[in-house]
């Protein structure tokens, strides 16, 4: 019978069928963070039990670290100390491999386990973070779960995981000049809606995300989450064994086994006849720069267009939190903050983008602007690239890795009514600081905002560059 | 711990899309323990930024103090995987929440720490809505029933979820019943795909021993 990837990474994991709906599944790598394990392994602690395969957990510290430039990092909160210290502790009783404050591999758990060869194709990965969805992009199943999960999957390397539904997005034709995946699951959010996904695990294919980088592909899937998906999908193509095997260097350098796991990689795709539920198509060619005006990832439109009338109570309430008026252009609006940064939108590709647009540019007068790389290996990798003393010389700050304000749990939070353009993937009230306005965007329109004060066109910016 | 009906008044909140950042926000969530979360629920629309209630906000009226059971808006719980958010609303007293739908993480949460989601329909939502001043709400979960003086409707809940609720099945207990078959199936698993085996511990010793930092793309 013919089957879906999602079908068959399910069917590949598991270990019992609990019922119709529910399975044992195997998870093949299960990252964890400070802020949703403590529970988890005091949970395990009273039960007296142990960690199955250490080896396939990783923990990082990443939610509440700072991200001053100093040589050392402290965290200055006691009670985020605490976290760290305990989430160190818990590692080394375990034998769980740890990146730690003061590594200088540190970084978000969604950028340091591809970037160094943690997530392989037809994987099962799993963590405590909605984000883990990101590992579509290498054909690999990802899903956020809770704490008391997390213990469950400490003490027997499997979830108790109830089956989802089958969703296909198509997306054909050319991203135009200016245009990224952000832009373009930013608009399938916004088309779909912020439960368009709930309930399934979404394919993604068509010319236009063959076309992708596998970077990219990691900003689209990552934001799946944000439609309510449980799970996004990308058939691993050449692309993405290509990008495997650089950042595996111990599978790339046993000819022998590489051989083998290409051959089983080739065999991770739908089965031409296999049956989707849901299916959406969309045009890439048709795209703008898009650009969120309101509190839901779906509340987004593309950058030409003026702030909507309220549709519903949920939009008025957006519009009122957000501080605009309907009719307003979305072009224009000012902004004093500008974040660059997250497991969305903080890796090397997004930084380039962030030069490219920046050039010879500098921040406007009165707007801060923050990069946060998203791993220790970004941030060398991009002073290495010039990109650093670029953006430096420009007026941005240069930051540590880490999640900074995305969530802004550590010490990087925005001022009450302060208004920011961010690359990041939620635009939450209050979610980069109590009262303060996030409008998501791609790095190259974060660093055209950055520049000019005001969220901008990046692509009439550009034009006029020339 | 749990009983087949759940009882009281409801509150209403009809804000859609409502993400557990705003139901525990971020500073509630430095703990490592499970204590003291009630304090952060719903906090920033509890409390205005001085800390002094909001009068106008419906958990702060004296008809709502200590209901059991939420209304809340389409999506409810979507966004971040906290599970802070389930924790706190026990703590703060909430037994159920009934929605038309909850966010996927937040659902599955509930149910592993017993706080009842009963998924009813959108037109059902509304009319509770509607109804106004408090309102008496009585959930059956072995009837998986809602009902009100605005009307009675079914909710759907799986054959899993409700003996977790009725029994409280220990979940993780019931799993490690089946650790020969998981150990079975991890050591095919590291024949068959050896690319697999313990990818977290191999990078880190790589990287343990590595003199320079690798380009990272």
């Amino acid at each position: 019978m013919s089957k879906t990837l999602y079908r068959k990474l399910v069917a590949a994991h598991t270990v019992v069928q609990l019922d119709a709906d529910n399975v044992l599944l195997y998870a093949d790598l299960h990252l964890m963070n400070e802020y949703t394990s403590p529970q988890a392994f005091a949970g395990l602690h009273e039960r007296g039990l142990k960690t199955l395969y250490p080896g396939q957990n990783v923990a990082t510290v990443s939610h509440i670290i700072p991200t001053h430039a100093d040589k050392l990092r402290i965290i200055a909160d006691t009670d985020s100390a605490l976290q760290a210290s305990n989430l160190k502790r818990n590692c080394e009783r375990h034998g769980i491999p740890l990146f730690d404050t003061n590594d200088r591999f540190q970084g978000i758990e969604h950028v340091i386990a591809p970037e160094h060869g943690m997530i392989r194709p037809g994987m099962v990965v799993i963590c405590g973070d909605s984000h883990t969805t990101t590992y579509g992009a290498l054909g690999a199943l990802g899903f956020g779960i809770g704490t008391t999960e997390v213990e469950h999957l400490l003490a027997t390397q499997t979830l108790v995981y109830r089956l989802a539904g089958d969703m296909r997005i198509r997306i054909d034709g050319q991203l135009p000049a200016g245009t990224t995946a952000k832009d373009m699951i930013l608009m399938v959010i916004a088309r779909i809606g912020a439960q368009g996904a709930r309930g399934y695990v979404v394919e993604f294919c068509g010319s236009a995300i063959a076309a992708l980088s596998i970077e990219a592909r990691f900003t689209l899937c990552n934001m799946a989450v944000e439609a309510g998906a449980r799970g996004a999908l990308i058939a691993p193509d050449e692309t993405a064994i290509r990008y495997v095997m650089q950042h595996c260097p111990d599978l790339a350098g046993d000819a022998d086994m590489a051989a083998r796991a290409r051959a089983h990689w080739r065999t991770l795709f739908s089965d031409q006849d296999a049956v989707f539920e849901v299916e959406h198509v969309f045009d890439a060619s048709t795209l703008a720069p898009t650009v969120t005006w309101g509190t839901s990832p779906d509340q987004a439109m593309p950058i030409t267009g003026t702030i909507p009338p309220a549709r519903d109570a949920s939009d008025a309430r957006a519009l009122q939190y957000a501080g605009l008026a309907s009719g307003t252009p979305l072009e224009g609006i000012a902004v004093q903050h500008v974040f660059i940064g997250s497991c969305t939108n903080g890796r090397i590709e997004d930084l380039r983008a962030v030069a490219a647009v920046v050039g010879e540019h500098k921040v406007a007068p009165g707007v801060r602007a923050m990069v946060v790389p998203g791993s220790g290996a970004v941030r060398e990798q991009a002073e290495r690239e010039g990109i650093a003393a670029q953006l430096i010389a420009a007026g941005f700050e240069w930051r540590k890795p880490g999640c900074s304000m995305c969530l802004a749990m550590n010490d990087d939070v925005l001022a009450p009514g302060t208004r920011c353009a961010s690359t990041t993937n939620r635009n939450f009230e209050g979610r980069q600081g109590r009262g303060a306005i996030t409008h998501l965007m791609s790095p190259a329109m974060a660093a055209a905002a950055a520049v000019t004060g005001k969220i901008t066109d990046v692509r009439t910016f550009m034009e006029a560059a020339q | 711990m749990t009983h087949t009906i759940i009882e009281g008044i409801a509150v209403p909140l009809p804000i859609a899309n409502l993400d557990t950042d705003q139901i525990i926000p971020k500073q509630f969530l430095r703990g490592i323990d499970k204590a003291g979360l009630d304090r952060g629920i719903l906090y920033d629309l509890r409390f205005d930024g001085s800390g002094a209630p909001r009068p106008d906000f419906v958990l702060n009226q004296e008809a709502y103090a200590g209901a059991p059971i939420l209304l809340g808006g389409a999506n409810f719980g979507c966004g971040s995987s906290r599970e802070h958010a389930v924790w706190g609303l026990q703590q703060f007293g909430v037994r159920a929440v009934v929605a038309s739908s909850f966010g996927e993480i937040f659902y599955s949460n509930a149910m592993n720490n017993g706080l009842m989601l009963a998924t009813v329909p959108e037109a059902y939502m509304e009319q509770l809505f509607a109804h106004e001043g408090p309102l008496q709400l009585r959930i059956d979960v072995e009837r998986l029933e809602v009902a009100s003086s605005v009307g009675t409707t079914g909710f759907t809940l799986s054959e899993r979820h409700r003996r977790m609720f009725l029994d409280g099945l220990d979940m993780l207990g019931a799993s490690l019943l089946h650790l020969p078959a998981i150990e079975a199936f991890a050591r095919r698993w590291r024949q068959d795909q050896p690319w697999l085996a313990d990818v977290a511990a191999h990078a880190r010793t790589r990287l343990d021993g590595a003199a320079s930092i690798g380009a990272a793309a």
